[in-house]
């Protein structure tokens, strides 16, 4: 299942506000933050596909869309992003000779795990394990699954967050 | 528009204290009729266009839920000291809007036994006027807010008039529990929401974001600030951030002459000919203890002694578990369907008990996948398996009134302004635990008819408030024994009246906004007559 720039925009919850195919694109963004953008987009991509199920193939489009969505909606959510993924790859790189990106899917895995973050509180101003939880994992969580399109994959078309309208609540299975 | 400068305006006739739905509803009225009103509230007056934010807050662990509406602080202050820890800030909201910024949105009428329960039930005591008295105003209460709903519910009591907005059609889960509940003798029926099922006022049908409470991005569920801005267009003033510190009397004592408020910037005195107090059921009491003087050495209106007596509240009786097919949780925040047949059916509770079927049993998958300490595919493993078949009933019991259930002063803690902070004193005695016993036990009954596997059980030890704060300063014939007469004017004073559930005799079991919007609109006409 390919994640496209249209379900990135439902993430956004901007449907159409862009105003058409290609309008959340980085080249919107002034010169500083375009750089900072490709960055994030490029390192979240790796824990992206560690965090989405497998069935998952996640695309440039779609995280492009999404954290330049971000950028433009959300106050430091630029800064902080920047930030946790520099601390993840720092920690990494600390542990072994290659960055976060570069080392393959399984010892991401095993890497966010040894770094805590799956048990850490999700804290925007907290520790390194906290605020990577927070501006990486769950805003990637927070994407997926206030979506239909990660709804979906559990059973729910119209997740809590997604207005999804009156009817799917009268439907049975 | 915010008036950032916030001065007092000049000759008004009429000052609310408040911007809930009391406060609104009252101001809109009096201001649609001509009068000169200004609104004070202690809250700023929110932007509607961060309500996406504000529900994306809500659902991300770690933005802290409570903190939605900016509720917590030294301005928020309190106390709690009663047998059980009372969550004020929890229960509350101050901006303009009030507690209806966070609600749920469910908008019941009492019951004519609400009224009079003493007479019928010997609990408590029955309220000076009847629903008779109040139905007009219930029906005005409902076109104001825009209610959904249908006749279908045979215990409701008698109305003339069909709702606004046709209800919400019954949930799948509701399906399956008028099964249930013609198994177990329980007649279910449609939910009265204060929610748009079509376009209503200019604002919007429900698009289902599933966050009713705390907010509700689409503008669907009815919010008081709807009509702080109807009031406005009618030439009210309302001045957001402006604290009302004590409402001082003429040198005899009589009536109230000016209410003395502080803004970020400066204190100031808004004089007016008649005063409205509608800060709900703590902050009407303590704004009255606090305007204590050398006339009224107890605080204002407070002869009786009564005020802050009686802090009632609504418990939450519930059950629910898990059944063996999908029950399609989780899609709406909001309730379709409940049962009042203990309420007035054929062998009726002494307190008011109510059913709601709910439409959001166990978690919801957008929630916990950013709670749970696990990614990838063996989290979309737990997150299937926890979702699908969870089934809950709830309900609202109704609690006596206690004297010795009430807001007082804390003299030893002081808010942002040096003032004294609410002390909430509560508990819950032991009639009501009986009605929780009882509402439980109906609860496993529809459960065991499902053939539910109960997981969890709400009674009187776990039970919690519905945050429905009444009866602190509550109406009545006698000076004695009441703070506020039958047309909502205090017993004390010439030119104040009370618009809160504060003003309930009884609770009944019933979610009290529609009562206090009724009230409100009754209090309106009085004013109107008076001034």
């Amino acid at each position: 299942m390919e994640l496209t720039r249209r379900d990135a925009l439902i993430a956004l919850g901007g449907v159409g506000a862009a105003g058409g195919a290609g309008a959340y694109a980085v080249s919107r963004l002034d010169r500083t933050d375009e750089q900072d953008a490709e960055r994030v987009i490029g390192d979240l991509e790796p824990v992206a596909v560690v965090v989405y199920p497998s069935e998952v193939d996640v695309t440039r489009e779609f995280l492009e869309t999404y954290v330049v969505g971000r950028i433009e909606d959300r106050d430091g959510y630029l800064d902080g992003v920047v930030d946790a993924l520099d601390t993840l790859d720092g920690y990494t790189r600390r542990l072994r000779d290659e960055g976060f990106a570069d080392a393959p899917p399984e010892k991401r895995d095993d890497l966010l795990r040894y770094m805590g973050v799956d048990e850490a509180e999700p804290e925007p101003d907290g520790t390194d394990a906290e605020r990577v939880r927070y501006y990486v994992v769950n805003e990637l969580q927070y994407a997926f699954y206030t979506s239909p399109v990660g709804g979906k994959l559990v059973g729910i078309e119209n997740p809590v967050g997604y207005p999804g309208g009156t009817e799917s609540y009268r439907r049975g299975p | 528009m915010t008036d950032h400068t916030r001065e007092p305006v000049e000759d008004a006739d009429v000052c609310v204290v408040g911007s809930g739905p009391a406060g609104a509803l009252v101001a809109y009225t009096l201001a649609s009729r001509g009068y000169r009103v200004v609104v004070l509230e202690a809250g700023k007056r929110f932007d509607r266009d961060d309500d996406v934010r504000r529900m994306e807050e809500s659902l991300r662990p770690g933005d802290g839920a409570d903190e939605v509406w900016d509720m917590g602080g030294e301005r928020d202050a309190y106390t709690s000291s009663g047998d059980r820890r009372y969550p004020l800030n929890a229960a509350r909201v101050k901006g303009v809007g009030g507690s209806t910024l966070h609600w749920q949105g469910m908008v019941m009428r009492l019951h004519e036994k609400d009224f009079e329960m003493s007479t019928r039930h010997g609990v408590g005591r029955d309220w000076p006027i009847s629903y008779d008295d109040l139905c007009p105003y219930y029906a005005r209460a409902e076109d104001e807010i825009g209610v959904a709903g249908a006749d279908d519910n045979p215990y409701a009591p008698p109305r003339d008039e069909p709702f606004p907005l046709p209800a919400f059609e019954p949930s799948y889960s509701d399906t399956l529990f008028k099964e249930a509940c013609d198994d177990v003798g329980l007649t279910m029926h449609s939910v009265p929401n204060a929610r748009n099922s079509e376009p209503y006022d200019g604002r919007g049908a429900c698009v289902g974001y599933g966050t009713c409470q705390p907010v509700c991005p689409s503008g669907a569920k009815y919010t008081a600030d709807v009509h702080v801005r109807k009031a406005e267009d009618e030439g009210a003033t309302i001045l957001d951030c402006a604290q009302v510190e004590l409402l001082e009397t003429d040198s005899q004592g009589d009536a109230v002459e000016a209410a003395v408020y502080t803004t970020p910037r400066d204190t100031h005195r808004q004089e007016a000919d008649a005063f409205v107090v509608a800060c709900g059921g703590v902050e009407t009491p303590r704004l009255l203890l606090l305007s204590r003087s050398e006339k009224h050495p107890d605080g204002l209106a407070n002869s009786s002694g009564m005020v802050g007596r009686c802090f009632t509240e609504h418990l939450f009786a519930g059950s629910g578990g898990t059944v063996d097919e999908e029950t399609r949780q989780n899609h709406v925040g909001f309730v379709t369907s409940e049962s009042h047949a203990l309420y007035d059916g054929d062998e009726p509770t002494p307190l008011g008990t109510k059913l709601e079927f709910l439409n959001y049993a166990g978690p919801s998958p957008s929630v916990a996948a950013m709670e749970a300490d696990d990614w990838g595919d063996s989290l979309l493993e737990d997150l299937r398996d926890d979702y699908g078949g969870h089934v809950a009933v709830g309900g609202l019991v109704e609690q006596v009134p206690d004297e010795n259930n009430r807001v007082t002063l804390d003299e030893t803690t002081t808010d942002n302004l040096g003032n004294p902070v609410p002390d909430v004193r509560w508990g819950v005695g032991e009639p009501t635990k009986e009605a929780i016993r009882a509402t439980n036990d109906v609860q496993h009954d529809v459960l065991d008819a499902m053939d539910a596997s109960v997981g969890w059980t709400v009674g009187p030890e776990e039970t919690g408030p519905a945050y429905h704060h009444m009866c602190t300063t509550r109406m009545g014939h006698n000076a004695d024994e009441s703070v506020v007469d039958p047309r909502t004017k205090a017993h004390d004073l010439g030119n104040t009246y009370v618009a809160s559930s504060s003003v309930f005799v009884t609770a009944g079991a019933m979610n009290p906004t529609l009562t206090i919007a009724a009230l409100a609109l009754k209090t309106a006409d009085h004013i109107d007559e008076d001034i």
